[in-house]
């Protein structure tokens, strides 16, 4: 059985197993949560497969045969090895949350399709090595996660699934009109053939402003953040976890790869302009964070302060440990994130409301889900050994070493306003206000899992020496074509 | 001024225009019919840019591009429009 089960076998697993069991749990809706985990159980083993598989040297496999100019490559490194497991794990601790917190909901039938829809865009993502199948996954991301929001049903969530997709078509026709463009100079779709030194004519700055602002859209950074808070707040909580966890990333991934390959030659002026953008997200989203007064809105307003982060990337492309860095603020977000919108959804449910300042005795009557928030929380303000404080360390180094210290300014500041929303929710749960009874029961599983992803962003910090090791490793693949 | 060109500014100039409507406008199905029209413009572009090749035809692959962007775009445009009436409804139900 080994034998069988290669790298380009995974790969393409990775892809098409979703798919199929998600048409299956559109048809059979009576046995479609049994689908969603088959899948939680299926996908984990084979990303970690992948990973081992391409540690050494990255995989690049030609669908059916047909070679990279006219065919479809999948591209994968250990990069996208490691997001792919990330997103398997993640997706499997939201699957099992997701079962208690739709138990006795109707809208169920509908969240398992379109929950492995996106399972099957988000691998598409990170194993295309093609500009115009990215484009096709990103869609199928944005299509699914729209839906997602929409089963919030009340009114709020609708009107903000709707903007989210307007934003996000906006987003794909201006990647798109950019991929034509790029294709018009070039002649080819292909990343590694993009980035081929001959290949460059004049910049493609055109291509370059219209890709990057469609990705920017899509990944929310700071003045085309508009779309997120609400639709990341009005989704059902696990969505939330999904959206803020996983979707926003899958946009920040291209873009990296493109950073990495077809346009590494930019200059350092459009890097510092995005880092920049990203810094006003990380003071513009915590400050307003600080002051949201519904739970989820802070979370989210959370996640867009964290993705200014990933953004100071750009700015500092050409430092060493950088992408070090970035990869695991990525997995760290991911799962601090996760975490977080699983407890407040856990609030949220056992409390029939989330208002900030009336979660009297949440200590006491949901310590495990509180916990996680907590623990969380940490994470995100970069308390050691979180896998954050490790990615915000290799962030200030990368700085320095390249001379722009401003930069770790921000990094801190960041710090110091997300410890001051996270402790203002956490001061409010341990008022000792008269306990209300009510409110759904929170089962075991539902507690947990949050708790679980919490620990897990907790210590990733422990394995974050592996881990750069693994990035590190075969990177100048991405810029190379490797196997057939 | 040669054939194509003309044709791919035009395409641009369809996707600002539409653009603008995106943003400019208040009501659900306009905005969703300027989503349309901005695709458009893109498949426009692509399109008349398939003749970058010297030659009797034209590059296929653009025109492969915009069967599958039209694919994604109805797609997307069907969900627009389930969620504006959705909106719609909600509203009219309060």
């Amino acid at each position: 059985m080994n034998a069988t089960l290669t790298g380009p076998t995974l790969a393409v697993l990775l892809i098409v197993a979703p798919l199929v069991l998600a048409i299956a749990a559109f048809l059979a809706p009576r046995f479609a949560g049994r689908f969603g985990f088959v899948n939680a159980a299926l996908m984990p083993a084979a990303a970690a497969g992948l990973l081992a598989a391409v540690a050494e040297s990255p995989l690049s496999y030609a669908l059916g045969d047909w070679g990279a100019p006219l065919g479809i490559r999948l591209y994968a490194d250990s990069l996208s090895g490691i997001l792919l497991l990330a997103t398997a794990v993640i997706l499997a601790c939201v699957t099992v949350h997701a079962r208690g917190y739709f138990a006795r909901s109707a809208i169920r039938s509908s969240f398992w399709p379109l929950v492995l829809f996106l399972h099957a865009a988000l691998n598409g993502i990170f194993l295309s090595a093609d500009v115009f199948n990215l484009y096709v996954a990103l869609e199928l991301l944005s299509l699914a996660a729209v839906a997602l929001v929409a089963l919030g049903n009340e009114a709020a969530a609708v009107a903000a699934a709707f903007r989210y997709l307007l934003a996000s078509l906006v987003a794909s026709l201006s990647y798109l009109l950019g991929v034509s463009l790029l294709y018009h100079g070039y002649g080819t779709l292909d990343l590694a053939l993009l980035a081929e030194p001959g290949r460059h004519g004049a910049f493609p700055w055109a291509a370059l402003a219209l890709m990057t602002a469609g990705l920017a859209i899509k990944g929310a950074l700071f003045p085309v953040h508009f779309w997120l808070p609400r639709a990341h707040a009005e989704a059902p909580a696990p969505v939330s976890a999904l959206l803020s966890a996983l979707v926003v990333k899958a946009p920040l991934y291209v873009l990296l790869r493109l950073w990495i390959g077809p346009f590494a030659d930019v200059p350092q002026a459009v890097g510092e302009l995005l880092g920049l953008l990203g810094c006003a997200a990380i003071l513009w989203g915590s400050v307003q964070a600080l002051r949201q007064e519904r739970l989820k809105l802070l979370v989210a307003y959370s996640t867009v302060a964290q993705i200014g982060y990933l953004f100071l990337f750009f700015p500092l492309a050409r430092a060493t440990a950088v992408l070090d860095a970035v990869a695991l603020f990525v997995l760290a977000h991911a799962l601090a994130k996760a975490a977080m919108f699983l407890a407040a959804g856990n609030i949220l449910a056992c409390l029939g409301h989330d208002r900030i300042k009336e979660l009297d005795r949440v200590a006491g009557r949901l310590p495990v889900s509180l916990a996680a928030f907590g623990v969380a929380g940490a994470c995100l303000m970069g308390m050691p050994p979180s896998g954050n404080f490790v990615a915000k360390w290799l962030l200030v180094a990368a700085a320095f070493e390249s001379g722009e210290w401003g930069w770790s300014l921000v990094v801190i500041a960041g710090s110091l306003l997300s410890a001051g929303y996270v402790f203002r929710v956490v001061g409010h749960a341990f008022t000792p206000e008269q306990a209300r009874e009510g409110g759904a029961a929170i089962s075991a599983s539902m507690s947990v899992t949050p708790f679980l992803l919490a620990l897990l962003a907790l210590l990733l910090g422990l394995i974050a020496a592996p881990l750069v090791e693994l990035v590190d490793s075969p990177l100048p693949g991405a810029a190379t074509v490797v196997g057939r | 001024m040669s054939a194509p060109l003309l044709y791919a500014l035009v395409g641009v100039a369809l996707f600002c225009m539409a653009l603008h409507w995106v943003i400019a406008c208040a009501d659900p199905l306009r905005r969703i019919l300027a989503v349309n029209v901005m695709s458009s413009g893109v498949f426009l572009v692509l399109v008349a840019l398939a003749r970058r090749v010297p030659g009797p035809s034209p590059d296929p692959v653009p025109h492969a591009m915009v069967i599958t962007g039209i694919v994604v775009a109805v797609s997307a445009t069907a969900l627009a429009i389930v969620l504006a009436s959705r909106m719609r409804s909600g509203a009219a139900g309060r």
